[in-house]
This record gives C-alpha cells, sequence and structure tokens, in this order.
C-alpha cells in the first residue's frame, strides 16, 4: 500500500529527513517512535503533501502511484489522513459544515453522491459515540476553543467519517490525560480495519498500550535506526532514547 | 499553492468574466451629456415634478459648484469630467406602469438573469422588489399588499408626486445637500431611487428591496432613497446593484436617508456588486455614496449590514446619529478588494442621546493588488451621558501585493462614556489551508470557506436570502485571488 525508498527531505537548508525506507501493507499498523527532533512529525506532513519540506531524494508510492507528484487534496480524496499533532482553529466555520465539505469532497472523487445535511447528521451521530462526543461539538467553530483532549477526538472523528486507506496519526496522545487517551485509542481501535493501515507515531510507549502495533520503528537523526516488534517498544521503554542518539552525538 | 495543478485552476478562476456583465439592448431616452441649471430644469421637469423638487435641486447644485472634490480618502482615481456624463437615461416606453407586463420584457429579462424576481407569480419569495434600471424605477412588485397595511413602498419620483408632503418633511433632513460634495451633486440631478414609508406601529411583513442596474454607457447613476419609519414600527430592507462591464469607468453617486421615530428599527443591508473593473483596472463603477441614518426618537434603532464586492472605488460610509435616548446604531461590514479595487469605507456613530449604544463590526478582505481601508469615526457628544461603542475592526489580507488599512477617529466630549476599539490584520493562515486541503477540501473551497468563516459575524445579520447571496458572491469575488 505505501512503500517509501531512500526518502529525503528538508526545510530550508536544514535536511531532516536523511534516507526514510518503510513498508506499509493493507491491515498493518506500525508504530514509528523516536527522540524529539528526529524527523518523525516531518515524515508525516511529508506523506500529508505540506510544502513547507522540500523532498530532495527519494521515493514514495501509494497503492502503485507517485504520491509525492500528488497535492494534498488529492492524497486526502485518495484515502489518506493525518491526523494532526496540533490540530487547526478555524474561526466562523462551523465543525459540521467543515467535516460534510470534506465528505463530499471524497465521495465526489469516487463517483458517489454528495450527502445532504439531513443524511450526515445520521451518519456522524453513529460516528460521535466512538469517540465520546456530543452534537454540540458539532455546532462550534471548527477546534476554536476545543480544550486539547477534544481536538483530538475531532481528529479521530474526522478520521472516522472520511474512513481513509491510510491513517497517519502524529502524536495523537501528545497532551492527553489517561481518560482522553482511553477515549481516543478505543475510538481508533475501532477503526482498525484488515484493508486500513496506520501509521502511529509517538514519542511515549504510552500509547501503544492501548493501540497495540504490528511493526514498531525507531528512527533517529532522519533514519529508521532500528525496526521489531511491539517488544521494541517495550525496551525502549526500558532504556530510553539515549543509545539511539548517542552515535551520532 | 505551488503544484502546477492548482496555479492552472487559479489561472482559468481568475479569467472567470463578472457574472453580471452583460448589457441589456433597450432602446433608451437620454439627455445631452453635461451639467447646467439647464440640465437640471429638464430632469425636473421630465419628472413632472412639483415646483419645491426644482428649487431644492437648484439650491444643491448651486452649492455643488462653491464645493471641492473630497481627497481624504485612501484611493487613487482619474479626475472626473463632471460635464462629461450624461446625467439622465431611462428605458424608453416607459408611461406610469400599472403592472409588471407594462415593463419591457428585455428589461425583465435582465433583472431574470440577475436573479431577481420581478414576476408577481414569484411572490412566494415574500420579498418586495423596486426595480431601477438605469435612472427610472421599472416596477415595484407587491404595492398593494403593502398599501393594505399603510406601508408605502415605491419609486421616489411617485412618492413626490404621490406623498410630496412626507417628502418635503424629511428630503434631505438627515443628508442635507450641504453635506459633501456628492451629496450636493446626488440632490442637484438624482433621477429616481426608492421611496418607502411604515405608519405607526406598523411591522413590515416582508423585506423590501431594491435592485439597481447601470445599463447605459457613459452615463451616471444617481438615486436617492428615503425610508422613514413612525414610531414602533419595524423594516427590513436589502439592496443590491450590479452594472454591465464596461471599458470606461461610471460614476455612482447615491443617497440614502434613513430615519426612526420613537422606538422604530430599521435595518437595512446591502450586497454591493457593481462592476469592478478587469484585472488591470480598465472600466468599473466609481462608487460614491452618502448613507446615513437619524433614529430621532427613544429607543430607535438603525442596522447597517453591508457587503461590498464590486466597484473600482467605493468611499461609502453608512452612518448612525443617535439623537433619541437609549438609541442603537450598528454597522456590519464586509469589504473586498480584489485585483485593482480600491475601497475606503467605515461608518460614523454620533451619539447625542443619554445611554445610547453602537457597535461597528468591519471585516476587510484585500487581495490581488487591492487596497482596502477602514475609516470610522466614534464620536460622543457632551450630551451624551453614558455612551457606549464597540468597535471591532479585522483585515484579512490574501497574497502580498495587497493592503489593508485602518484609521478610526474617536472623539469623546463626555467622560461617562465607554469606548472600545479592537483591531487585528492577518493574513490568511497557512495552517489553516493545509489542514483544510489535507481533509481532500480543494484549495479555492478552503480559501472561500476560511473567508466565509472570517465573515460570519456579518453574514449572520443578513436576512436568509440575501445571506446565501453574499456568500456566494464573496466566493466569486475571491476566484484567482490565490495561487
Amino acid at each position: 500500500m505505501l512503500e517509501i525508498r531512500g526518502l529525503h527531505a528538508r526545510v530550508g537548508d536544514k535536511e531532516i529527513l536523511k534516507g526514510i525506507d518503510l513498508l506499509v501493507r493493507p491491515g498493518e499498523v506500525h508504530a514509528i517512535m523516536g527522540p524529539n527532533g528526529s524527523g518523525k512529525s516531518t515524515l508525516s506532513q511529508v506523506l500529508a503533501g505540506r510544502d513547507t519540506f522540500e523532498v530532495t531524494k527519494g521515493q514514495v508510492l501509494y497503492e502503485g502511484k507517485d504520491l509525492l507528484a500528488l497535492s494534498p487534496e488529492d492524497r486526502a480524496t485518495r484515502g489518506i489522513f493525518l491526523a494532526f499533532q496540533y490540530p487547526v482553529e478555524i474561526p466562523g466555520v462551523g465543525n459540521m459544515h467543515f467535516l460534510r465539505t470534506a465528505l463530499n469532497a471524497v465521495r465526489r472523487k469516487h463517483e458517489q453522491e454528495e450527502l445532504d445535511a439531513m443524511d450526515f447528521l445520521a451518519l456522524i451521530k453513529e460516528k460521535m459515540r466512538l469517540v465520546e462526543m456530543d452534537q454540540s461539538f458539532m455546532n462550534r467553530s471548527v477546534n476554536e476553543g476545543f480544550s486539547g483532549g477534544e481536538k483530538k477526538r475531532n481528529e479521530i472523528l474526522q478520521m472516522a467519517v472520511l474512513d481513509p486507506k491510510l491513517a497517519i496519526l502524529d502524536e495523537t496522545d501528545s497532551g492527553l490525560d489517561i481518560d482522553a487517551l482511553r477515549i481516543v485509542a478505543s475510538g481508533v481501535n475501532a477503526l482498525r480495519h484488515s484493508d486500513r493501515a496506520m501509521l502511529v507515531i509517538t514519542h511515549y510507549q504510552r500509547l501503544l498500550e492501548y493501540i497495540v502495533p504490528d511493526f514498531v520503528h525507531v528512527i533517529a537523526g532522519g533514519k529508521i535506526v532500528k525496526s521489531g516488534d511491539r517488544a521494541l517498544a517495550k525496551e525502549l521503554e526500558k532504556t530510553g532514547y539515549a543509545w539511539v542518539e548517542r552515535p551520532r552525538a | 499553492m505551488s503544484t502546477p495543478a492548482s496555479t492552472q485552476t487559479f489561472e482559468q478562476l481568475a479569467r472567470k468574466e463578472y457574472e453580471a456583465g452583460f448589457v441589456t439592448d433597450v432602446e433608451s431616452e437620454q439627455i445631452p451629456r453635461g451639467l447646467n441649471e439647464d440640465v437640471i430644469r429638464l430632469i425636473s421637469r421630465k419628472k413632472d415634478e412639483p415646483e419645491f423638487m426644482l428649487e431644492w435641486r437648484l439650491r444643491a447644485f448651486r452649492h455643488w459648484l462653491t464645493m471641492k472634490e473630497p481627497t481624504w480618502a485612501f484611493v487613487k482615481y482619474p479626475p472626473i469630467d463632471y460635464q462629461d456624463i450624461i446625467y439622465y437615461s431611462a428605458p424608453k416606453k416607459r408611461q406610469a406602469l400599472n403592472s409588471l407586463d407594462e415593463v419591457d420584457p428585455e428589461i425583465l429579462r435582465t433583472y431574470e438573469k440577475l436573479g431577481i424576481p420581478l414576476e408577481e407569480q414569484k411572490r412566494l419569495a415574500n420579498v418586495a422588489v423596486d426595480a431601477v434600471f438605469d435612472s427610472v424605477s421599472v416596477a415595484t412588485t407587491f404595492k398593494d399588499k403593502l398599501a393594505a397595511m399603510g406601508v408605502i413602498f415605491c419609486s421616489f419620483s411617485e412618492a413626490v408626486k404621490n406623498h410630496p408632503d412626507i417628502v418635503k418633511q424629511y428630503l434631505g433632513s438627515v443628508v442635507p445637500y450641504t453635506d459633501n460634495y456628492f451629496a450636493a451633486l446626488n440632490a442637484a440631478v438624482f433621477s429616481d431611487g426608492s421611496f418607502c414609508f411604515v405608519p405607526k406601529g406598523v411591522r413590515c411583513p416582508m423585506e423590501l428591496s431594491t435592485y439597481f442596474r447601470i445599463n447605459a454607457a457613459e452615463t451616471g447613476q444617481f438615486e436617492r432613497t428615503l425610508i422613514v419609519a413612525e414610531d414602533d414600527s419595524y423594516v427590513s430592507y436589502l439592496e443590491g446593484c450590479t452594472a454591465p462591464m464596461r471599458d470606461k469607468n461610471q460614476l455612482h453617486a447615491a443617497v440614502v436617508e434613513l430615519v426612526a421615530l420613537d422606538r422604530a428599527q430599521i435595518k437595512y443591508s446591502t450586497v454591493q456588486n457593481w462592476y469592478p473593473g478587469d484585472k488591470e483596472g480598465r472600466g468599473g463603477i466609481f462608487n460614491f455614496v452618502t448613507k446615513r441614518g437619524m433614529c430621532a426618537g427613544h429607543r430607535s434603532k438603525i442596522s447597517w449590514t453591508q457587503v461590498e464586492t464590486g466597484s473600482a472605488i467605493t468611499w461609502k460610509y453608512p452612518s448612525c446619529i443617535l439623537k433619541g435616548d437609549e438609541s442603537v446604531g450598528e454597522f456590519y461590514s464586509v469589504a473586498v478588494t480584489n485585483n485593482r479595487q480600491q475601497a475606503d469605507t467605515g461608518t460614523k456613530m454620533v451619539h447625542l442621546g443619554k445611554n445610547t449604544r453602537s457597535t461597528i463590526i468591519s471585516k476587510g478582505i484585500s487581495c490581488g493588488r487591492g487596497q482596502n481601508t477602514y475609516r470610522g469615526l466614534v464620536r460622543v457628544n457632551k450630551t451624551a451621558q453614558n455612551a457606549r461603542n464597540y468597535t471591532q475592526c479585522d483585515s484579512l489580507l490574501i497574497g502580498n501585493q495587497c493592503g489593508a488599512h485602518t484609521v478610526p477617529y474617536i472623539e469623546v466630549k463626555n467622560h461617562t462614556a465607554r469606548v472600545e476599539h479592537e483591531a487585528s490584520t492577518s493574513k490568511i493562515s497557512e495552517d489553516q489551508l493545509f489542514y483544510a486541503k489535507s481533509r481532500g477540501i480543494p484549495e479555492e473551497d478552503a480559501v472561500s470557506m476560511i473567508v466565509n468563516g472570517f465573515c460570519r459575524k456579518v453574514f449572520k445579520e443578513l436576512p436568509m436570502e440575501f445571506a446565501v447571496e453574499a456568500q456566494k458572491l464573496l466566493t466569486v469575488s475571491l476566484e484567482g485571488s490565490v495561487g
């Protein structure tokens, strides 16, 4: 589904990704761990198409196509979803309106009929239960005045509605208390599916207690330095990231 | 923004034409270009006016001759040759029209193209419409239904003939012809406009609406609107404007006067979409408008809402004089400038009465090479005990060749006043844009959604149907603004 080969990316003169290789198949959940500044978030932004980052080398194939040639909106309508580390506030734009516009953009792409407000309401009600949100969220502006936990739940709600093939969760656990973390994680788990792959980016092992990955990769200095299974995450918890950083220091 | 695909879309969108830019082929009756007392006499005679109107016009004209065109606004335009303008143009074959059947079908088609329901069968829309084509009013709908409630809604010309006493009493009472250069010019040569009178205790059951259309070339349009709301009455009034695309600039200098008596409320909404000129700034309407409301009584309320997307030059400050105690003035504005458009717009809130309140919400959006200035005056006079004003001015910049300017004037002569002013200028955020795009929303839709969100506080003041129209118009005006 997703194949990353020797991916290099920079922002300005600063090279951040220095040769990432990764293969993700449908249904797999990959955790990407690493210390601050290792390039985890950059990877997620590059995959979603943020133009702040310039890809200098390498290739990304998504369903056999050159992903990097596509605009962010094209990537999204083809099934890529990024849950933001810092969800963005859009004052004056209703959450419901935003999400319906997004869903209809995806539906148009797949030549499905657009949903009107009533049909959408029925759909969203069901999805909101997943993340324990009540309907008052829908009448508020996108993320405006939401608490940290509410913003992250809103991201997962968007994911549930847009039904992506590849979901990238960028530090979805950051800033969450234990209750919010549980809600978010159970929302994500409910969306695990044999057709859907997930990239779970996190600094802490904690999230992986709830969202159990099939593979764990450690990224440091812009490269994947170690891959393994769940045991690797546990090991990291004990040893910290010092061992991956030291050789480069 | 950087992908070739989206650049292309924007170029295509940028070429999209001004949708109201067509010309209607009707025979019109015009007078020779130029302005002098004879021309004014001719206009007055054509309109079969009573003596008092002609005298008023002539006094205004003589005063205008002593005045100078104002230059303080932040707009640049070539000098206007006032002798090179045709001051009166009317579609031919016009007698007193009794029904829409008598209106030239070409004109009806024009309004149809613009999506304005003039036909009686569209009465379900529940909006009474007065349509002004070039210099004259061509049709007013729902007259009978309104008359049954005592509401007078007709063209200004008819009002002068049929209700001269009301006209005499209020004409120039809020905007005297001495007020400013363009108001004086308007008073001298205005040819028509709308008139509305709501008697005591009547809540006008439908929205009243006037659509102004400039059709003829090289003519100026000078209309005048007068709305009087007696004690305990209410009226909501909508105004829309369009013009064909022409290479030469056309002058539009209108005057609107509102009078609200005790506890009366007037809600005045405008969607201004005069032809803005082309990408290089050729053509377009010069829009110099004086709009003012008098809150004359106890607890009178006047609310202005405007969405300004058109015109090459906009010079416009819908204002409120809060004379009555506890009267309320409001101004909600969205002004968009794209390409080479320039807007200098805002309001004046003059507090005279005790416990008067005013609110100003202004949203300026600049893109292309547009220049957008908010200019507003809040004045609290000595007599205005406990006056309150809240002002919020936000500017949004799209691209890096446009400009936004805020010029607030605050004059307070009573120490009990409370005046608050908040202002912000921001660029459309890359984060917001990327967030929307990463959800599959195409860039131009994302921009329009974000800008609409920015304007929401103003749009929600508009009557429902108008709000939808305003949003669509905003989207069209923004096309080609990013890329």
